[in-house]
């Protein structure tokens, strides 16, 4: 990887989301050089793993196509994937950055032909459908994967199935002798975009995640409800196939809640919001949404979005976070136990599917890794000690897709800013 | 008792839960309470309470002073701490439902016949006479709080327990003749005076 060229004047951005893509384009179309550090093997983060997105219900392709072909058509930007950053030191306008690059054992003759995928017979869960599906172990990350390469697991090294793959590529893309190489970068700022992960729902203990079928997360209702993912858009129960028509929804799940994330995770009520939306879509007027809720936080703008679904008679609103869930082992149905805040009444309801609109947490310990300012839940603060290191996206805070856009945009100007310092220093 | 709790009502005219922060044990909490629900649902007796835990700290806040105070709801509270644990703002609800229960009775509040406050009382008595439980004679007593009737009934009902903790040395047989107190018995007393002249003092008790 000797060919990646960084100075002090160079910007390097952490994590390939929608927040570091945009980072990336917005910092080179300023006439900076980028590199982009992505730890997945292709660029996109979690928008891309969503039907849709709120508040215009416009499928995420759509955007990740507009920010991809920016990204495409800047010579600025240099990109790497299956780049982990392990340590960044230094200070602002000079830190170095150890990545670890982990091999792809594909390389860049790949035209995505997927005669590779077609040879191999080993399956592996699709971390794209939060392991609801499984897929070759030689594979394309996702339709609208960039770079448009295909990956070879490291789980089939050493197998026939490699040697099968191998052999199937008439255009020598496939090769198994790559090896891990950590390499270290110098730059003058850097923007931090590693962004979130859903919280672990088995923690949730009364609420079963890890021992009823029909209880899952929001992500996964997600992928249930898209035609590209694992049930083709049909929106079924986990553990018998059947249609789920009568679905709850556990607002808070994990989230404003001392015992698990303290902060508010701000995007989980719109979130279900719209996953009503997905309800009456595929089910019409048969649809039944419940969602169980301590208060909706639909913040400015969205209001009107809650208004729409509150006018829908498909969709019913409980104000009370649900106590327990049990299931009937019968029909697999699950049953919804706590009391309402308003009239204090006991209730056991019983549902098809339950989802857990669970929080958001920091996926990377960005304070472990590059000694950054962080809050109490792990969110990268502005503080003194990030002179040249800048949280963008849901690195920072828990944020939609608009806000962490936003949060991007600002974090390169204060990038650009140190790169212009360290440009006039250094003449 | 009755004046006391006219004192109480008129030094926190129209704000009970100031009253409650300033009198009831861990009721400094009662305002964190975000109405969530969920000590109520997880309360394994909550279908039997006239009114759920986060009932009782809204009517705190809404002033439903009389209400509350004559509840025999957190008098129903076996301490199994299933809402504390799951409590999204760690409320030590618990701790908060005895303290309503004993700010209650000190109050004169309290509703007389209520079973829990009465063996409560029992147990106390029973306790500080000597330093040391008496088991035979709180069994005895709390069997035959109601009459004899129904305290030979309760005592037939409960024969196999009592004789296996006869059997295991959980219950001394000859304790209305032979009970060992502790042997400061005094020293305890005044300890309890102690406690309790400060604790009147903290909560304005004090004549
Ligand atoms: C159920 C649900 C539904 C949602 N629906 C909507 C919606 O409809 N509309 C909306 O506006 N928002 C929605 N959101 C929020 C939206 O998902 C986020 O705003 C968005 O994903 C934030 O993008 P990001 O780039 O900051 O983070 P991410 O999408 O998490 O991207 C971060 C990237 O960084 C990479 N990375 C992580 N660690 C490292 C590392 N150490 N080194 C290198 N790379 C690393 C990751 O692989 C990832 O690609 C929803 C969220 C949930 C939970
Ligand atoms: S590695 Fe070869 S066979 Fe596999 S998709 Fe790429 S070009 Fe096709
Ligand atoms: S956005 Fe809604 S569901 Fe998510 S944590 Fe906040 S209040 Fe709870
Ligand atoms: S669980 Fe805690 S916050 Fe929720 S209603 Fe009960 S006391 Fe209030
Ligand atoms: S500790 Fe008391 S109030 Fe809390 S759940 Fe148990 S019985 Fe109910």
């Amino acid at each position: 990887m000797a060919d990646v060229v960084a100075t002090h004047e160079t910007i390097v951005v952490v994590g390939g989301g929608i927040s570091g893509m945009t980072a990336a384009v917005e910092a080179a179309e300023t006439g900076k050089n980028v590199i982009l550090l992505e730890r997945a093997p292709s660029l996109g983060g979690r928008v891309n793993q969503l039907y849709k997105y709120f508040p215009k219900l416009c499928h995420p392709t759509c955007g990740m196509e507009i920010n991809l072909r920016r990204l495409r058509g800047n010579k600025r930007i240099r990109v790497l994937t299956q780049a982990e950053v392990l340590k960044v030191e230094g200070r602002a306008g000079d830190y170095k950055i150890s990545v670890t690059l982990h091999p792809r054992y594909v390389n860049d003759h790949c035209t995505a032909c997927g005669a590779c995928g077609e040879a191999v017979a080993t399956e592996i869960p699709n971390p794209f459908d939060y392991g609801m599906s499984r897929m070759k172990a030689a594979y394309l990350p996702s339709l609208m994967a960039y770079p448009q390469r295909y990956v070879i697991d490291p789980s089939i090294l050493g197998t026939p199935d490699a040697e099968k793959a191998r052999e199937a590529c008439k255009y020598g893309a496939v090769d198994l002798d790559m090896k891990p190489e950590t390499i270290t970068l110098t730059a003058g700022a850097v923007v931090w975009a590693t962004g979130w992960r859903p919280y672990d729902a088995a923690k949730i203990q009364p609420y079963g995640y890890d021992r009823f079928d029909n209880v899952i997360t929001s992500v996964e209702f997600e992928r249930l409800s898209d035609p590209r993912g694992p049930t083709g858009g049909r929106i079924v129960r986990p553990s018998d196939g059947k249609e789920a028509k009568n679905v709850a929804f556990i607002q808070c799940a994990g989230s404003r809640d001392r015992n698990h994330l303290k902060h508010c995770s701000r995007i989980c009520c719109m979130a279900s919001l719209k996953q009503t939306t997905y309800m009456r879509e595929r089910f019409g007027d048969e649809a039944q949404s419940t969602i169980y809720y301590i208060d909706i936080r639909a913040i400015d703008r969205f209001e009107d979005f809650y208004q729409k679904v509150q006018a829908d008679s498909t969709v019913r609103f409980v104000k009370s976070k649900v106590a327990n869930i049990t299931e009937d082992e019968a029909t697999g149905d699950v049953i919804l136990h706590g009391v309402d805040t308003e009239g204090y009444h006991r209730y056991d309801n019983r549902h098809d599917l339950c989802v857990l609109a669970v929080g958001m947490e920091p996926s990377a310990d960005a304070k472990a890794i590059a000694g950054v300012a962080v809050d109490a839940s792990g969110f990268i603060e502005l503080g003194p000690t990030d002179g040249g290191i800048f949280g963008a996206g849901c690195a920072a805070n828990a944020l939609d897709v608009n806000r962490s856009v936003q949060s991007a945009t600002a974090s390169v100007l204060r990038a650009v800013q140190v790169v212009n310092r360290v440009a006039k220093a250094e003449g | 008792m009755g004046d006391i709790n006219t004192a109480m009502a008129e030094q926190y005219r129209n704000n009970f839960l100031k009253e409650v922060e300033a009198n009831v044990e861990e009721g400094q909490w009662v305002k964190m309470c975000m109405q969530c629900g969920v000590c109520s649902g997880s309360c394994p007796l909550g279908p039997a309470w006239e009114h759920p835990p986060q009932e009782i700290f809204m009517m705190i806040r809404a002033g439903r002073r009389e209400e509350v105070l004559k509840s025999e709801s957190m008098w129903m509270c076996t301490s199994c701490y299933n809402c504390i644990v799951r409590c999204p703002r760690e409320l030590p609800i618990t701790h908060i439902m005895h303290g309503l229960a004993n700010y209650a009775h000190r109050l004169g509040l309290a509703p007389k016949m209520n079973p829990t406050r009465r063996f409560a009382k029992m147990f106390w008595n029973n306790l500080t006479k000597s330093g040391r439980v008496n088991e035979i004679e709180l069994s005895v007593g709390l069997y035959f709080m109601d009459g004899f009737k129904t305290g030979i009934a309760r005592a037939w009902a409960m024969k196999d327990i009592g004789l296996g903790m006869l059997k295991t040395r959980r219950l001394n047989p000859f304790g209305f003749v032979s009970h060992k107190g502790c042997k400061d018995k005094k020293g305890i007393h005044r300890m309890l005076k102690k406690a309790r002249e400060i604790e009147d003092r903290r909560k304005g008790f004090a004549a």
